[in-house]
């Protein structure tokens, strides 16, 4: 399906090339360079020229492409980008032009065994390199690990490599190929982390048109053997259904999620016929769950913007911030960026808590608060002094975006009921749970605050 | 250690020097280091075809990294360079023997790639005794190689029964090795005239409950597959519907749209409203949820929704919000998310669209804005009761004088006016602020059609006129046709007003002018002014056919072939596969009795299908034996259908 496959830097030089199919030649790398790279304003992340199709995702200064000439399944091919993406930031802690220099022939490796003419298997590799990582290295020096691997493969007496190469066939196309069978703890354990992350639209008046979560369940685990876990949410469906929880259900502590994905490890005719969650975990971390609630969201910032433009010289700002979770509890690490025109000469902030600085790189007044309790308010205030323009053109004024931790809160009221693990020799395990709500990229609140400046 | 370093020109002497230096290494370190100079500068573009016999010494070094680089290298060259390809043969031949599974499934797998006569005569021995490995992983990676050798050389395939042997596979323990069969036979069948995919009832269903083994990527060739089957009893589809909804809930984005892929499909052999209501309810949260995805799965996804909305309007109905463009989308969202949300757009959300489109037209995008401006136009013309709010609008944004936002105002103005006649004149006077703005040809025509509509209301429409046929020869036919008619129109309505224009453009449009349309419109009317002055006003002002939005609705028999093809490029580019990519197979809905023949465009069949179907009936293939994997390998045209059921 996928013909070609290319990895360009910033400036269209070909770092990876891997042709799949004889349809294309290599010259290909060149057009797409020159009608897509080159090109100041591509209005699409799919070209179609002729009969050839190029598909590219950015990442940072890296395209990552994939050509077909044929009507290939668009979602797959980005998946597998993304996936790409994903394991190279596994493998080399992140993916740019000298990661994937520095490591071209692992690169090459793994474009080789994960689709030979349609894509397979994604996490061959990748196990085969958390076999490294269980054998005792560190997570953090993943790199290292693994070119001790590729290096000792060769030195291996040939019985071992022929142990070893029987273990990772038999496990790239198992049943539960993303785990291996003898993993041991001495410790056995499982975290949770509820990451949630909320998306806001809000109208010129102030009021919320639009505010969903979306969260992500992130596990980790290290448990031996194979177990078999059960997972529990205080979900609405569920419990209404089992009725000793009724009492529960009414009280409106639990939440109803329109939607949600999981990791490929749960087993989904369950879920799908009654609800439950149960699953194999991979070893390590993995993402189990994805969800999406809009139902009784509670915002935990409220931002109150005022900006004047007044005349053509000056902008004034007031921006009050104020929490609105439990004075228990407290939001880390808030950053608060508030646009201003591009033609910004100076500017002059006040803040009463936390630090604010133009950055006339990012066109933005920078306002970093480390530690923000419940409850509390806090407020900017501040002119802008604007030079004079030539061209006149009138500000977009884009939207205040905020970046913040709050930990042990939810927005959407999600709590983690249980979690069971079951395995053959019936261990007892530890497991934590931890909340955390966040604003990850701050474009998902960039849509809130648009209204609010206009 | 970094390998960064390779990255720059070697010289070919130099490292074939390096190459076959008879220093000790031991550990082949210096090969290896070698190697990977050669691969960084083939992935440079340079040329490396030289050292071909050099790298081909290393294949018998026992490293699993070299071997790696070495048949990296091979792949890439040896099609320039076939004659010495061919040295490679025994080694190939030793490893696909090798007791090292990992190592005999890269011989394969390597050798699959190589479209050399003599390597391709040299796999088919060693390809069949693969399929058939202890080993899935070799079995796994044989089965992508047949799908390979087809491309080469499918003539081999076919008379080799290399197909038949797929088709077993389909019956493994293992599901990725099933997984890799399917994929490899619906890409045969993609490629092949005489080679279709068509599964019965009972290996669709055993397929459907493969999914739940399979690795992410294998489901998806699976649901793939399914597309391959034509539900033939009442219920059939209902059951695998049913059996594939829970794949909506995978994390893996092309899972869940190949999924409603084969649910849209099944719809169509559902006979109960009620099971497609359901499934429709299902549908509408795991698309939302795509939304969430990077931008690129986004679009893809906004693509698709476009079209599955059109078919059941039911999905999504109540999710315009999540439509709504975000600051920091990508202009390729915004523009797909547009569409969606004019398509959504019902009396109940209309408030809510229209104070979106609002903000969108005062953005910075000229594509962008000028989409939203249209919307707005379109959006009165679709819902009645909000078109004088869309009027209001367009008014305020007539106001801000930007060049492109005005024209594109016009345009959308002239479509309301058609709409509602005699209700919004009064904001003529307005436009008529605006006339030296216009500079595109579709703004300009739609402007002179509103003079020429109102010519008895516009109290200077014949001065208005004058200064647009100032420039009548210059101008595009369309800006042309629209001021011959207007001009006409204005005589009629106030012939003192006229009667000094209506000589000259006439006389331009008949003799000046080469284009044919434009000659023969003018002779109609001069002929029809000139004989019966008042045939030719009930003519020329007649009633016009009401328009609406229904005209932007896609063509029945196109949006049924995209809907088979949801998540593909043609899905992206709404247009049929043919249209872009030669040779590619036509994919439509295939008659079964249970076939819902409700929507139009599901009339055409095929009848050499039918035919082979009645074919299978009387064997009695359709049914179960001794195989419970009888996948029809229906070779149409040729008697090959017989020889195939024999071995069922």
């Amino acid at each position: 399906m996928i013909s070609a496959f290319f990895i360009y830097n910033q400036k269209g030089e070909v770092l990876i090339s891997r042709l799949y199919r004889q349809d294309l030649k290599r010259s290909v790398a060149d057009i797409f360079r020159i009608q897509v790279i080159s090109n100041t304003d591509i209005r699409s992340p799919i070209v179609t020229l002729g009969s050839t199709s190029f598909f590219h995702v950015r990442h940072e200064n890296l395209f990552i492409v994939a050509v077909t000439k044929c009507n290939a399944n668009a979602a797959l091919v980005f998946e597998f980008c993304y996936r790409l993406v994903n394991i190279g930031k596994a493998y080399f802690g992140k993916l740019d032009e000298e990661a994937v220099k520095n490591n071209f022939v692992l690169v090459y490796e793994l474009l080789d065994a994960e689709f030979e003419m349609h894509l397979e298997r994604t996490f061959c590799n990748a196990i085969k390199a958390k076999e490294v990582l269980d054998f005792g290295y560190p997570q953090n020096s993943e790199t290292d690990t693994l070119k001790l691997y590729i290096t000792t493969e060769g030195v291996k007496s040939e019985r071992a490599l022929k142990e070893d190469s029987s273990k990772i066939t038999i496990q790239a196309t198992g049943a539960t190929s993303w785990r291996r069978p003898d993993i041991k703890y001495r410790k056995n354990e499982a975290f949770i982390d509820v990451i949630e992350s909320i998306n806001l639209l809000m109208s010129a008046k102030g009021t919320t048109l639009r505010a969903d979560v979306s969260g992500q369940i992130m596990m980790r685990a290290y448990l031996s053997g194979t177990p078999e876990c059960k997972f529990g949410l205080n979900d609405k469906l569920l419990l209404e259904k089992d009725t000793s929880h009724k009492g529960m259900a009414r009280k409106s502590t639990a939440v109803e999620i329109d939607d949600c994905q999981f990791h490929q490890c749960v087993k989904l005719g369950k879920f799908d016929s009654d609800r439950t969650i149960s699953f194999v975990p991979p070893d390590g971390e993995f993402e189990l769950m994805r969800y999406r609630t809009t139902e009784n969201v509670i915002l935990p910032f409220r931002v109150h913007p005022v900006v004047n433009e007044i005349g053509k010289s000056r902008v004034e700002y007031r921006v009050t911030v104020k929490a609105n979770f439990s004075p228990k509890l407290y939001a880390n690490n808030v950053l608060i960026k508030i646009p201003t025109p591009l033609n910004t000469a100076s500017i002059n902030v006040r803040v009463a808590s936390g630090k604010a600085k133009y950055v006339p790189a990012e066109n933005a007044i920078v306002w970093k608060i480390p530690r923000f309790q419940g409850q509390y308010e806090v407020m900017l205030s501040g002119d802008a002094e604007l030079s004079a323009m030539t061209v006149k053109k009138a500000w977009s004024r884009p939207p205040i975006s905020m970046d913040f931790q709050v930990l042990m809160f939810t927005s959407s009221g999600l709590l983690v009921r249980f979690l069971k693990v079951f395995e053959k020799s019936n261990y007892t395990s530890v497991k934590w749970v931890r909340y955390v709500t966040c604003i990850k990229k701050y474009d998902q609140i960039c849509g809130a605050m648009r209204s609010l400046l206009i | 250690m970094s390998d960064a370093k390779y990255f720059q020109r070697g010289k070919i002497h130099e490292l074939r020097t390096e190459l076959n230096s008879e220093k000790k290494d031991k550990q082949h370190t210096k090969k290896k280091t070698v190697l990977k100079k050669i691969v960084a500068n083939m992935t440079m573009g340079n040329d490396m075809s030289a050292l071909f016999p050099d790298v081909i010494n290393c294949m018998q070094i026992p490293v699993l990294e070299i071997k790696k680089m070495v048949y990296l290298y091979f792949i890439n060259y040896s099609r320039t360079k076939p004659d010495i390809a061919v040295m490679a043969i025994p080694t190939f031949m030793k490893d696909a023997d090798d007791h090292n599974p990992l190592i005999r499934a890269l011989a394969i797998r390597t050798m699959g790639y190589i479209n050399v006569d003599k390597i391709i005569d040299a796999l088919v021995d060693p390809l069949r005794r693969c399929l058939r490995d202890k080993d899935p992983y070799v079995r796994k990676t044989s089965a992508m190689a047949v799908a390979k050798l087809y491309m080469h050389d499918h003539e081999l395939v076919e008379s080799e029964g290399f197909v038949d042997l797929l088709r077993d596979m389909l019956a493994d323990q293992n599901p990725t090795v099933v997984a890799n069969a399917v994929a490899a036979l619906t890409e045969i069948s993609e490629r092949s005239n005489t080679i279709t995919l068509k599964l019965n009832t009972t290996v669709a269903n055993k397929l459907a409950a493969a999914l739940n083994e399979c690795t992410e990527w294998g489901q998806t060739y699976i649901l793939e597959a399914l597309m391959s089957y034509v539900p033939q009893d009442m219920g059939d589809a209902e059951i695998l519907a049913e059996r594939i909804a829970p794949r909506l809930q995978h994390a893996n984005s092309s899972v869940v749209l190949t999924a409603v892929k084969v649910i849209m499909y099944l719809m169509n052999y559902m006979t109960k409203e009620e099971d497609i209501t359901n499934l429709c309810r299902k549908l509408s949260p795991p698309l939302v949820t795509l939304l969430s995805n990077g931008h690129e799965v986004q679009y893809v996804a906004l693509r698709n929704i476009l079209l599955i909305i059109q078919r059941r309007p039911e999905v999504l109905r109540n999710d315009i919000k999540v439509f709504f463009c975000k600051y920091n989308d990508p202009i390729y969202v915004k523009l797909a998310k547009l569409e969606i949300m004019f398509r959504l757009a019902s009396v109940s959300n209309v408030d809510q669209v229209l104070s979106e489109l609002k903000e969108y037209a005062t953005e910075v995008d000229v594509d962008f804005v000028r989409k939203s401006v249209r919307s707005i136009g379109r959006l009165a013309v679709k819902i009645e009761s909000t078109a004088d709010r869309c009027i209001a609008a367009l008014l305020e944004l007539i106001q801000t004088k930007v060049n492109y936002v005005v024209q594109e105002a016009i345009v959308v103005i002239k479509d309301i006016f058609r709409k509602y006649p005699n209700q919004y004149e009064s904001i003529i006077g307005t436009l008529c602020e605006n006339l030296d703005n216009l500079d595109e040809p579709e703004a300009k025509a739609a402007m002179i059609w509103i003079i020429g509509q109102y010519a008895d209301r516009i109290e200077n429409s014949d001065v208005l006129l004058d200064d647009f046929l100032f420039t009548f020869l210059e101008e595009p036919v369309e800006v042309q046709l629209s001021l011959l008619t207007a001009t006409v129109k204005l005589f009629i309505k106030r012939p003192t007003a006229g009667q000094e224009l209506i000589p000259k453009v006439l006389k331009w449009a008949t003799e000046d002018v080469d284009n044919p349309d434009l000659r023969d419109r003018g002779y109609i009317y001069w002929r029809l002014l000139s004989t019966d002055p008042a045939t030719a006003k009930t003519v020329v002002l007649s009633d016009k056919p009401r328009i609406s939005t229904e005209s932007d609705n896609m063509e029945p028999a196109l949006l049924d072939e995209l809907l088979l093809h949801i998540s593909s490029l043609s899905s992206i580019y709404h247009k049929s596969p043919q249209t872009f990519i030669p040779n590619s197979k036509i994919r439509r809905l295939t008659h079964s009795t249970v076939l819902n023949r409700k929507y139009p465009g599901q009339q055409q069949q095929q009848p050499n299908l039918l035919d082979s179907d009645i074919e299978n009936l009387a064997s009695g293939s359709l049914g179960i034996e001794a195989n419970p994997y009888n996948l029809d390998v229906v070779n149409i045209g040729e008697n090959y259908v017989g020889d195939l059921l024999l071995d069922l």
